[in-house]
């Protein structure tokens, strides 16, 4: 704990992806300091999905390191660094159609309890999970929904579970993946508050393509072009900035 | 709903499950005469049990499920020609070296498509298979493993002509085997496959270490599988090469499939279907038996399960109004 004082929530150092000749991420060197609200932003292929398949470990990176306060795990699979701390949501529904909210989040708590692999006990009967699966879906707004299909849940319902399920996780480090996309403007309201109320210890990287989520949230913003780190500052800054103004607000302020 | 009732409740044990086993076991008290087929039956639903824990929960798809069932088969029929006369041994010693196999060659089945995964599973049965051709001095080879002579149960019970102590004896097996898959797929181990099999990635995102999970439950498969093939060579007193062939791999399919994967119940609801269908079907049109499971198979696939239920209850509901 006493090195994260110091250490960024998460970093990584000159990390590039080549796919044969074509450069996805390119020499990136980013932090993410401790309790961030940063957002990071880009227009469409600018490499921000590549880019979190190499913090999660989806991918592997062809040069550079991705720590997680302080620590090296560029070579650890996906689940370890989840297990690490280190979680996401995921842009596009990923959520089990034909599950529960109950049985996806009991899976998301007995995993981060480290009671995954116990086979003997029926899920549930460590009532540790059972009362943290409440606490989660209390924080989200489930409560209601949880014994139902997560395919019959209205769309931004499925977006709350989407971060519940990550959130179950117990996360220090939230990449919060486009999670409004697609939420009709009624439902909207629940998300937007439900990330705001995300505890200030947990780092949040937000990726995103609605500005008004991004400036509403962010303290921090980064903005990403050609897989390269083209500028980064207070959303004041960034909203300022020319080159910024001239790849991305100009074009999508409306898109 | 709070979660620990919900979770209670997922778990619960249902009317019918307990007079499906009751049934089950009542048969053991049945006039002789049926015994036979349904020891068969049970073997079967077993066998399919073990494929439903990697197929329906895990989502790895096998061609070649006989490789553990053989294994088991000829496990036991060794143990009895050359050591022990004792089943329950014999099954022990079975199950420990399909699981092991199991276990070693779970490594191939982790990575790749399903179609890869066909063509593995696949290749390990045909492989084992021609071992087995290939060691006459050990299998019998094409004449089959002769000469078993299997113990009383428990040193109490002889298996005798009708198959009655038989059907006991591999009811009590898929059953006791039967409430340890109950209490794995319940359990966060259980929840944690069924994930794997919806969407890895996912899954993986959650922290589910997939690959270990497939491990275990592939061995377990296994396991299952071998437990089968004992129970077979054990009741009949005779191994053969066909309990490593093909045939035997499509067969366990075909009856998981036509019970549904993925709620435990669904081999050995599959494994009645199939056992009486060809049993009926191969005795009045034995040449043609395959012809209709053929044509079963391919309704099942085209109108799908679930509109075939639903049809099915809507003439239900027609025909009672």
């Amino acid at each position: 704990m006493g090195e994260s004082m110091t250490a960024s929530a998460l970093e990584t150092e000159a990390l590039a992806k080549r796919f044969g000749g074509l450069v996805a991420t390119d020499n990136v060197s980013f932090r993410l300091e401790p309790g961030a609200r940063h957002a990071l932003i880009g227009p469409n292929g600018a490499g921000k999905t590549t880019f979190i398949n190499l913090l999660t470990g989806v991918m592997n990176p062809s040069a550079g390191r991705v720590l997680l306060a302080g620590e090296d795990i560029t070579g650890l699979r996906p689940e370890a660094r989840v297990r690490r701390g280190l979680v996401r949501t995921f842009q596009i529904n990923q959520l089990f159609d034909d599950l529960t909210p109950l049985e996806t989040l009991s899976l998301a708590v007995s995993e981060r309890l480290g009671l995954g692999g116990d086979w003997r006990r029926r899920l549930g009967a460590a009532g540790s999970i059972a009362r943290e699966v409440d606490r989660v879906a209390a924080r989200f707004g489930l409560a209601d929904s949880l014994g139902l299909r997560t395919d019959t849940l209205p769309y931004g319902k499925q977006r709350l579970l989407e971060i519940a399920v990550a959130f179950a996780a117990s996360p220090k480090v939230l990449l919060l993946d486009e999670p409004a996309a697609g939420v009709p403007e009624a439902e909207r309201r629940d998300i937007l508050d439900a990330i705001a109320a995300l505890p200030a210890d947990v780092s949040v990287l937000l990726i995103e393509h609605d500005m008004d989520l991004v400036f509403s949230f962010a303290r921090r913003i980064s903005v990403l072009v050609d897989g390269a780190l083209l500028v980064e500052g207070e959303p004041d800054a960034i909203a300022k900035d020319a080159r910024v103004r001239a790849v991305y607000l100009g074009e999508s302020r409306h898109a | 709903m709070n979660a620990a009732l919900g979770l209670a409740r997922r778990a619960r044990w249902r009317w019918l499950e307990m007079a499906f086993w009751i049934a089950a076991f009542a048969a053991i008290l049945m006039p002789a005469g049926a015994h036979l087929i349904l020891n068969e039956i049970a073997i079967l639903a077993l066998f399919a049990l073990s494929l439903d824990l990697i197929l329906g929960y895990a989502g790895i798809i096998s061609l070649g499920h006989a490789a553990f069932f053989g294994l088991g088969a000829y496990a036991a029929g060794l143990m009895c020609k050359y050591f022990a006369q004792e089943p329950l041994l014999g099954l022990a010693v079975a199950m420990a070296a399909s699981g092991l196999t199991g276990l070693l060659s779970s490594l191939l089945v982790l990575r790749g498509s399903d179609l890869t995964r066909l063509m593995v599973t696949l290749g390990v049965a045909l492989v084992l298979h021609e071992i087995a051709n290939a060691l006459p001095q050990w299998t019998g080879g094409a004449d089959g493993l002769q000469g078993m002579v299997v113990g009383p149960l428990l040193g109490r019970f002889a298996f005798d002509l009708f198959g009655r102590t038989a059907y006991a004896y591999s009811l009590a097996t898929l059953f006791v085997l039967f409430l340890l898959a109950r209490r794995v797929v319940y359990s966060p181990f259980g929840m944690s496959l069924m994930a794997i099999r919806r969407n890895q990635l996912r899954a993986s995102a959650l922290g589910v270490p997939v690959n270990r999970r497939l491990i275990a439950v592939y061995a377990l498969a296994a396991t299952y599988a071998g437990a089968a093939g004992a129970l077979l060579a054990q009741t009949t007193a005779y191994v053969s090469l066909d309990v490593l062939e093909f045939n035997r791999s499509a067969d366990v399919l075909l009856a998981l499939i036509i019970g549904g994967a993925g709620w435990l119940y669904g081999g050995i609801v599959g494994a009645l279907v199939f056992k009486i269908l060809q049993d009926y079907l191969s005795s009045s049109a034995p040449q043609f038996w395959l012809f209709w499971m053929g044509l079963f198979l391919i309704v099942l696939a085209l109108v799908g399960r679930e509109r075939l239920r639903a049809g099915m209850r809507g003439a239900l509901t027609w025909a009672k109004a």
